[in-house]
């Protein structure tokens, strides 16, 4: 393992296998500074921004709701409670199109001005103790916001027979185009690590580790200051691979365990946190502020001014484009996330949510899709595959419905990351038909 | 500037597609005209070795090779490909692998058997099992085994320079080409196959730009050391040593430019060792115990039949999966 340390911070050279480097395209945002959009004129709140189960609305038509009042209810143990965003009154709560792509039951809510608020008590981060941080990361609605927006106080109460000894945090943003974390990391560094303490606090670590990119040199630089001081979080700078960012490959690159295929990173006595998420923690104990705010990046060549915005959730993304001074002429398709992940919306009253990333505006040209050629069986794909499967094979199985065979190769391993099809010369459809499958061939299990 | 507003975008409305929504500049069109241009320093050296004329040889081939391609297209009213590059390489290759001032009507039906029985049958691009240019080559030996073992005399020939192959030389004579000679390429032989310079050259900016993979090639040579380095200590006089059989014949060009086919060759690392280890193996094996002097066109047909059963044995363990 080629490992070495450096004024403070180790640095990795070979940090997993397989990944890509699609052009970074960073530079269109990375030097423009957080900016709080104004109040849309509509609110329109999801009651599913998290995994798990649907939010429950404790509210009706017409009434009145207050900045930071609980709006609808957590139901079961994965599920996040919702609150709103403005002070307003409900308009209305029907089925609008979601960021998952397909419609989902929101809260539309029209905001109107006014000063008062309902936040929690702020709470002293020296005295408060594991449980009361969990219990405020629960009823603050807190949601992982690296992407799959997993209740974030379910990762941080692990079973009792798992022992955790390493807190990691995401830092690595490896998607191209967005610079969101990066932003947070410049401008909210001692919020940041404060967070990033009080989830050591409430997984009861000693050890935290940040892994970041060696793309972002002034992120790293400015941290490395930060850490001098802090001997129990390591600053690791990785080398720049997408998927990086995914779990299992940063606790490779890190601290070389290997995350059993269909385990979780905390069977390898790890868990893994976002840098926003971090930041919430600190403005939900702190502050006392729930989860209201979703920060992302605006880019893309499509979008005339690209910015790094700070947005109440539920804001309509035809608004923030707006607010980006419109689209080019040759912008094509909107994005939910990176390039390399994101979902695709096709109508622009879609919401953020929580766990919104970035929204992208691609142009024609960067997504235009040649018709594509037949496999030509170069193994790139398995070239590039971080979790090692024959993904062609796996397309080709799904395609022709031998779902069983798909499953006994591994696909339900694939984690749709996008770096086979971005590699394929011929340009097949290979992550669509192991969506496919993976669809299939779960429903095989069971059954 | 250009501007448009977010609701007339709507109008237009957005293009929906599955993610990945980029894609790596590279394509299989661009690898195609890659290995074309990889191929020039081949066919210069066929002219400087045997004259303008073999232009014509692998034009011919060439031309035929797309003709036969859109004509099997049209006919299956199929997409039109011929733009992918892929049937003008074929018909480059096979060009490359015949002897010098072959028959212009030997050169049009093994195109198009080429493209026709080793390509099109299969459904095209990326479903045949073997090498089409090295099908249309076994082709036109079993047809015609007189014009397709009559070798030219090299432009630049000294005395010491037969008309016979190396190969054939050391075989039926014991006979060792001069190393020089062999690496420039002044020696008789198949048009582009003669001259180890020119292959290296184009052979290895494929490997650097990743467009052929370096295993394969390398696996071949390492093999051929061992395998003929072996015959060769046990006797000198009997068994010609692994840098002649290196730069001999079709070796080298069959290494860079024949086994590294994407499509007949396998697709895991591990497979790709495997494949080139076995066809030096078999190379050996024609060229010291077999009745002809030559045999890497036989032994890369084999190990084509072979590869998806070696795709099969070394598919890549999943990462986290038990050991």
């Amino acid at each position: 393992m080629k490992m070495e340390v450096m004024n403070g911070f180790v640095v990795v050279k070979d940090t997993f296998k397989g990944g890509v480097h699609p052009k970074e395209w960073k530079e269109l945002t990375e030097s423009k500074p957080l900016e709080i959009m104004p109040l849309p004129k509509e609110i329109i709140l999801p009651l599913q921004q998290h995994l798990g189960n649907e939010a429950v609305p404790i509210v009706k038509k017409k009434d009145k709701v207050v900045l930071g009042q609980i709006v609808a209810q957590p139901v079961g143990y994965i599920s996040a409670p919702i609150h709103s965003p403005v002070n307003g009154v409900v308009k209305d709560i029907k089925s609008v199109p979601s960021p998952f792509g397909f419609p989902k039951k929101s809260i539309i809510i029209t905001p109107e001005d006014s000063e008062t608020k309902q936040f929690f008590e702020p709470l002293d981060p020296y005295t408060i103790t594991s449980e009361q941080i969990i219990e405020r990361v629960k009823e603050a609605g807190i949601v992982g916001m690296g992407g799959a927006s997993f209740p974030t106080f379910v990762k941080l109460t692990p079973p009792k027979d798992k022992q955790i000894d390493t807190l990691i945090i995401n830092a690595c943003e490896c998607e191209p185009y967005l610079t969101r974390d990066y932003r947070i990391i410049l401008e909210r560094t001692d919020e940041f690590l404060a967070g990033v303490k009080l989830i050591m606090k409430a997984l009861k670590v000693e050890k935290a580790i940040i892994g970041i990119e060696d793309n972002k040199p002034k992120a790293i630089e400015i941290l490395n200051k930060y850490l001098l001081s802090e001997p129990s979080i390591k600053l690791y700078v990785l080398k720049t691979r997408y998927p990086q960012g995914a779990e299992k490959m940063l606790i490779y690159a890190t601290l070389r365990r290997v995350v059993p295929a269909g385990k979780l990173p905390l069977d390898v006595g790890v868990v893994v946190q976002n840098v926003a998420t971090s930041l919430s923690v600190y403005q939900a104990v702190v502050e006392g502020k729930p989860q209201i705010e979703a920060i992302l990046t605006v880019s893309g060549k499509g979008v005339v001014e690209p910015k790094n915005l700070i947005v109440k959730i539920g804001t309509p993304i035809q608004e923030i484009l707006n607010y980006c001074s419109g689209l080019k002429q040759d912008a094509s398709r909107i994005i939910f996330g990176g390039p390399m992940m994101g979902v695709p919306v096709f109508d622009l009253r879609t919401p953020v949510i929580k766990a919104t990333s970035g929204i992208l505006v691609l142009t024609e040209k960067e997504t235009r899709r040649g018709e594509s050629l037949n496999c030509v069986r170069c193994g790139k794909c398995i070239e590039v595959c971080p979790i090692n499967l024959y993904p062609t094979k796996l397309a080709r199985l799904s395609e022709f419905g031998k779902f069983e065979e798909a499953l006994k190769l591994g696909i339900m391993n694939c984690m749709e990351c996008g770096t086979c099809q971005y590699n394929c010369p011929s340009d097949v459809p290979i992550v669509h038909f192991v969506r496919i499958g993976k669809n299939k061939a779960k429903n095989l299990k069971i059954s | 500037m250009e501007q448009q507003t977010v609701e007339s975008l709507q109008e237009k409305r957005l293009k929906l597609g599955s993610s990945p929504h980029i894609k790596s500049p590279f394509t299989t069109e661009k690898a195609m005209y890659y290995v074309i241009i990889a191929l020039i320093p081949c066919i210069i050296s066929s002219v400087i070795f045997f004259g303008f004329y073999q232009l014509v040889v692998i034009g011919t081939c060439c031309v035929f090779s797309v003709a036969t391609e859109y004509v099997i297209k049209k006919l299956r009213k199929q997409k039109i490909t011929i733009m992918d590059g892929s049937a003008f390489l074929t018909g480059l290759l096979l060009g490359l692998i015949l002897p010098p001032n072959y028959p212009l009507s030997h050169c049009a039906l093994g195109s198009i058997f080429a493209i026709g029985i080793g390509k099109e049958i299969f459904g095209g691009l990326g479903f045949n099992i073997f090498n089409p240019a090295l099908v249309g080559r076994a082709f036109l030996q079993a047809s015609f085994p007189v014009e397709t073992t009559t070798w030219v005399k090299p432009k630049l020939a000294v005395d010491t320079v037969t008309s016979a192959t190396p190969l054939a030389q050391f075989k039926f004579e014991k006979v060792i080409a001069d190393v020089s000679h062999l690496f420039f390429g002044n020696v008789s032989g198949s048009l582009g196959e003669t001259s180890a310079l020119a292959i290296l050259i184009g052979g290895l900016f494929l490997i650097i730009i990743r467009v052929a993979n370096w295993e394969i090639p390398l696996s071949m040579i390492i093999g051929m050391v061992c395998f003929q380095g072996i015959l060769w200590v046990i006797d000198p006089t009997k068994y010609a040593n692994p840098l002649f059989h290196i730069l001999s014949g079709g070796f080298l060009f069959g290494a860079f430019f024949m086994a590294t086919d994407w499509v007949t060759s396998p697709i895991t690392k591990k497979g790709m060792w495997l494949y080139g280890i076995a066809i030096s193996l078999l190379i050996v094996v024609i060229r010291n115990f077999g009745g002809l002097p030559e045999g890497v066109m036989y032994a890369i047909l084999l190990m084509n039949a072979a590869t998806p059963l070696i795709n099969r044995y070394t598919i890549p363990k999943i990462f986290g999966e038990a050991k």
